[in-house]
C-alpha cells in the first residue's frame, strides 16, 4: 500500500528529496561556491520531471486515501509547471550572475515552489490543498524579496507577503465553512454533499470565501493589487517566473476545486467567475494602457490574460476546462519568450524598464525586435498566431455554455489590450530613436525567445497537438 | 447552554477584526502580522468548534497544520520585514510607498 501510494507522488518525492540534498550541499559546501551547479542541476530536475510526468501512462491513480490523485488533468498541468519554471529558471542564471545575485537558496527556493504547485494541482483533499499553497506561496514571498539590499524588491516582499496572507486567511476561512456543512475536507465527500439539493448558506459561503481567496492567487481582479507592484518590485527573472508557472497552477488548483468539489453548483460559481473573468479582462486591458514600466505592463497584462483562463472556467462545461487548458500552456509559453527580452533590456550594465528605451529598436537588432512583435501580436490575439487560438477556444467556450454577453465583452476588452501590445511594436518600428541598449544576449535567452515566437507562428498548423491533449485532460476533471 | 453557533460567532467576530486590522491599521506593520495571526485563530475556532459538534478528528488534523504553517509564515513574514528595515529604515505602513499601486 506504502509502495504504491509513493509510486503515485513519485516526481514530487524525487524533486522534493533533490531539493533538500542541494539545500544542505550548498549550506556544508567550503571550497567553492555550488551556486553555478545547483541552478542548472534544478533546471535539469525540473525537465526530467516534466518529461517523466509527461509520459506516464493514461488513467487515474490516487493515494493516501483518496487525497492525492494523478490523473489527465493534472499531469497536463504539471507539465506546463515544470516546463514554464524549467524555462524561467534557465533564464535566470546568466542575469543572476551578472548582478552578483546567484546565490544557491535560489534555485532551492523555486524547485520547492514546484513542488508545492504541482501538489496544488493534484489535491483532492482540503488539506493537502492548503498545503500544497502554502509551500508555494512561502517560497514565492522569499524569491520576491530575494534581493535583500534593493529597497523595491524587499518592498515588494512585503506586499505580496501580506496581501497572500490575507489570502490564505480568506481561504482558510471558506475552507473551514465548506467542512463544518458538508462534514469533510474530501472533495469526493463535498461533491457528494453539495449534490445533494441546494446549497446550504454555510457551503455557500465555504464556496464564495474559497473563491476569493484563490482569485488572490491567480490575480484576478478585485483581488489583483498586489501583482504591479510585485511584479516592478522583485528582481526580473522572479517577475518572470511569478508570470508563467504560479498563474498556471493557481488556475489549475481553481479549475480541480470548482469542478471536483463544487461540480454539482455549476450555476452557483458561474456567476462569481464571470464577474471575475469580466473586471480582470476589462482592468488589465485599461489600467495598462498608461503603463511606461514594461514589468508593470506585463502584470496588467497577466490580469488581463487570467481574465481570459477564468472565463473557460466560468462556462462550467467541459470545452470550457479544454480551453483553459489551451490558454494557460499558450500564456506560459508567450510570458517565456517575452521574459527572455526584457531580462536583456539593459544599458551601462543597469536594467531599463521604460518602454521607451525600444524607440526604433528594429534598426539596431532586427532579429530580437521582430521576434519580440509576433509574440506582442500574439499576447494582443491578432490572428493568425496562436495567441488568438488561446482567446478564440475560451470565447466558443463562453458562447456554448449560453454565456454570449461574457463572449462579447472579452472581444470588446482584447481591442482595448491589443492598443497597449501594439504601441510597443509602433515604439521599436517607427518610434523616435532612444540611446541603443546593449547587444549582447545569451544562447539560452536567444533560444527561448526565438523558439517561442516561433512556436506562435508554426503552431497555428495544429497547435502541436496540445489542443487533444487538452481536451482528453478537460475529460478526466469533468465527469 | 453553548453550542456551534457561539463559536461560530466568536470565530467570525474574531476573523473580522483581524481583516480590519490589516485594512485600516495606518501604523505598523507588526499590527499587520499580528492580524493575520488573528485571522488563522479564528479559523483555527471554527475548525475545532466543527470538528466537536460533528464528533470527527479530521477538523482537528487540519488545525495542527494550520498552527504550523502560521508559524512558519510569521517568521518569514518577519524576516522579509527585517529586510525591509535595513533598506527603510522605518516599519510604518504608510512608508510602504515606493511603488505606487
Amino acid at each position: 500500500m506504502l509502495a504504491h501510494n509513493l509510486s503515485v507522488v513519485a516526481p514530487e518525492l524525487v524533486l522534493a528529496v533533490f531539493a533538500m540534498a542541494a539545500l544542505m550541499w550548498g549550506a556544508y559546501s567550503r571550497r567553492r561556491d555550488p551556486s553555478g551547479t545547483i541552478l542548472w542541476a534544478s533546471v535539469a530536475m525540473l525537465v526530467l520531471a516534466g518529461l517523466f510526468v509527461g509520459f506516464q501512462p493514461e488513467g487515474a491513480r490516487t493515494a493516501f486515501d483518496d487525497s492525492f490523485i494523478s490523473d489527465g488533468f493534472a499531469r497536463f498541468a504539471k507539465v506546463v509547471i515544470l516546463f514554464g519554471a524549467a524555462a524561467a529558471l534557465a533564464m535566470s542564471g546568466e542575469y543572476l550572475k551578472r548582478t552578483e545575485m546567484l546565490k544557491f537558496e535560489y534555485p532551492v527556493l523555486i524547485v520547492f515552489s514546484v513542488i508545492g504547485m504541482m501538489t496544488m494541482v493534484s489535491a483532492m483533499d482540503l488539506i493537502v490543498l492548503y498545503m500544497g499553497l502554502e509551500l508555494q506561496s512561502l517560497s514565492l514571498y522569499v524569491v520576491a524579496a530575494f534581493r535583500r539590499d534593493s529597497l523595491r524588491s524587499t518592498e515588494a516582499g512585503l506586499k505580496y507577503f501580506v496581501l497572500g496572507a490575507l489570502s490564505s486567511g480568506l481561504l482558510l476561512y471558506g475552507a473551514s465553512l465548506t467542512y463544518g456543512y458538508s462534514g469533510t475536507t474530501a472533495f469526493a465527500g463535498i461533491s457528494q454533499a453539495v449534490g445533494e439539493g441546494p446549497l446550504s448558506l454555510g457551503l455557500i459561503f465555504g464556496l464564495v470565501f474559497l473563491a476569493a481567496g484563490i482569485a488572490f492567487k491567480v490575480s484576478a481582479a478585485p483581488f489583483h493589487m498586489w501583482t504591479p507592484d510585485v511584479y516592478e518590485g522583485s528582481p526580473t527573472p522572479v517577475t518572470a517566473f511569478f508570470a508563467t508557472a504560479p498563474k498556471a497552477a493557481a488556475a489549475a488548483m481553481f479549475a480541480r476545486l470548482l469542478y471536483d468539489a463544487f461540480g454539482g453548483a455549476v450555476s452557483e460559481w458561474q456567476q462569481i467567475l464571470a464577474f471575475l473573468s469580466v473586471a480582470s479582462m476589462f482592468l488589465g486591458a485599461v489600467a495598462a494602457i498608461g503603463q511606461r514600466n514594461i514589468k508593470r505592463l506585463m502584470a496588467y497584462s497577466s490580469i488581463g490574460h487570467m481574465g481570459y483562463a477564468l472565463m473557460g472556467l466560468a462556462a462550467g462545461t467541459e470545452q470550457g476546462a479544454q480551453a483553459l487548458l489551451i490558454y494557460i500552456a499558450i500564456y506560459v509559453t508567450m510570458n517565456v519568450g517575452v521574459f527572455a527580452f526584457i531580462l536583456n533590456m539593459q544599458r551601462d550594465g543597469k536594467p531599463v524598464t521604460d518602454i521607451g528605451a525600444l524607440g526604433l529598436y528594429s534598426r539596431v537588432e532586427p532579429a530580437r525586435a521582430a521576434a519580440l512583435a509576433v509574440l506582442l501580436f500574439s499576447l494582443a490575439g491578432v490572428p493568425p498566431l496562436v495567441g488568438f487560438f488561446g482567446k478564440f477556444y475560451v470565447l466558443m467556450a463562453a458562447v456554448d455554455a449560453g454565456l454570449i454577453w461574457l463572449a462579447v465583452a472579452g472581444a470588446v476588452a482584447s481591442v482595448i489590450g491589443a492598443f497597449y501590445y501594439l504601441r510597443i511594436v509602433y515604439l521599436m518600428y517607427f518610434g523616435e530613436a532612444a540611446p541603443p541598449l546593449e547587444g549582447a544576449m545569451p544562447a539560452m535567452h536567444w533560444a527561448l525567445l526565438g523558439g517561442s515566437a516561433l512556436a506562435m507562428v508554426l503552431g497555428v498548423v495544429n497547435l502541436f497537438g496540445v489542443e487533444t491533449l487538452a481536451a482528453s485532460a478537460a475529460a478526466t476533471l469533468v465527469q | 447552554m453553548i453550542g456551534l453557533g457561539h463559536y461560530l460567532t466568536v470565530a467570525a467576530i474574531l476573523f473580522v477584526t483581524g481583516i480590519f486590522g490589516i485594512f485600516i491599521n495606518r501604523k505598523n506593520v507588526i499590527i499587520i502580522l499580528m492580524s493575520i495571526e488573528l485571522m488563522l485563530l479564528a479559523v483555527n475556532i471554527n475548525l475545532v468548534a466543527f470538528s466537536a459538534y460533528l464528533g470527527d478528528l479530521v477538523g482537528q488534523v487540519f488545525t495542527l497544520f494550520v498552527l504550523t504553517v502560521a508559524a512558519a509564515e510569521a517568521a518569514i513574514g518577519l524576516a522579509i520585514l527585517v529586510c525591509f528595515f535595513r533598506n527603510r529604515g522605518t516599519i510604518a505602513v504608510e512608508d510602504v510607498n515606493v511603488m505606487k499601486g
